[in-house]
């Protein structure tokens, strides 16, 4: 096998496996947010994108209404449209069929993967292994932690309480370190969606705090060519 | 259908429809300066906005407990480089120490 093709599947087995693990995580967060193995399951399934489902459980799990739920989901969710634009002159998905395969895995980690492939072969090997072993490990890591955490008592949940906003933090950490582009910006709008959701808590109902929080993104300014500074 | 399978259903039908989009739209649709800005945002403007509410929320109030140690405990160990795997688990360890310790 030459080497880039074993690097690439190294690279892409690895991935899958390492964040696939974290469904351990998602399982249980759901558990503890009222949702049963199958809503858990189909979410994992179905969405597949982690954010966006650890947003709808979380909202939900607050006591958020289905439509502030939905809300923040479908918003995260967005990022994956940018990387679809971006996987396009890569993978080239011929066909309605192929296309709508494709699209069910275009996720953080296999945009990155096809991205930091050598070449358009590779980066179709890569988001097509780290696509399969993320999603069937997901999948059957979800299970496990919705199903080990139903088993849970009294202070084995108060852990899992406190897993859950340590989910979130672990999610936004690298978005504000020097990997992403402008990470003072980052940090900036992260400071101002997290003041604007405290501040709201009293006053709205639950969830909605969280969709709100979104106006914190125009502290980001305009397009860079526009800024001043 | 009870409000939560519906939450489920829909999100995961628009998510998928989300990804889909970004294959089957012309690229300059997507490649909008304004666009790309708010799309390279969102997620820490909600991110943070969902770390504040599950670790220091209850209902329609305000509420310090474990889970406040659990997140000081997972920043500490997401600054020392630690694997995911590894803040998840200490900051479920601080938080049932502090329910074990506070009762």
């Amino acid at each position: 096998m030459p080497p880039d093709r074993a690097q690439t599947l190294r690279d892409a087995v690895g991935l899958g496996l390492a964040v696939g693990l974290y469904g351990v995580a998602f399982g249980a967060a759901a558990d503890a947010a009222g949702l049963d193995v199958w809503q858990a399951l189909v979410l994992s399934a179905v969405m597949f994108t982690g954010a966006s489902q650890f947003a709808l459980i979380g909202v939900l799990g607050a006591g958020g209404s289905a439509l502030a739920a939905v809300g923040s989901a479908l918003l995260l969710g967005t990022r994956n449209t940018v990387y679809g634009v971006r996987l396009v002159p890569l993978l080239r998905p011929r066909g309605r069929l192929r296309r709508a395969g494709t699209a069910h895995w275009v996720i953080d980690e296999t945009t990155a993967l096809a991205l930091a492939a050598p070449d358009r072969a590779m980066a179709g090997l890569a988001f097509l292994v780290g696509g399969a072993t993320l999603y069937l490990t997901w999948n059957a890591t979800t299970v496990v932690g919705a199903l080990g955490a139903a088993a849970l008592g009294g202070t084995a949940r108060a852990a899992l309480d406190a897993v859950v906003p340590a989910a979130f933090l672990a999610l936004l950490w690298p978005r504000l370190g020097r990997a992403f582009p402008e990470p003072a910006v980052q940090r900036r709008v992260a400071l101002g969606g997290a003041v604007v959701a405290l501040a709201l808590t009293p006053f709205v109902p639950p969830g909605v705090q969280v969709v709100t929080a979104v106006v914190a993104v125009a502290l980001a300014g305009r397009p860079r060519r526009a800024v001043a500074s | 259908m009870s409000a939560t399978w519906t939450a489920v259903l829909v999100a995961s039908a628009g998510c998928y429809l989300l990804k889909l989009a970004g294959l089957s739209v012309p690229a300059a649709w997507v490649e909008q300066p304004w666009v790309a800005r708010v799309v390279d945002f969102v997620p820490a403007a909600l991110l943070a906005a969902l770390v504040v509410v599950q670790g220091l929320t209850s209902g329609d109030e305000i509420v310090v407990d474990g889970r406040l140690a659990g997140l000081a405990v997972a920043a500490l160990a997401l600054a020392l480089r630690a694997p995911f795997i590894v803040v998840l688990l200490l900051a479920g360890a601080a938080g049932a120490l502090v329910h074990v310790v506070v009762g």
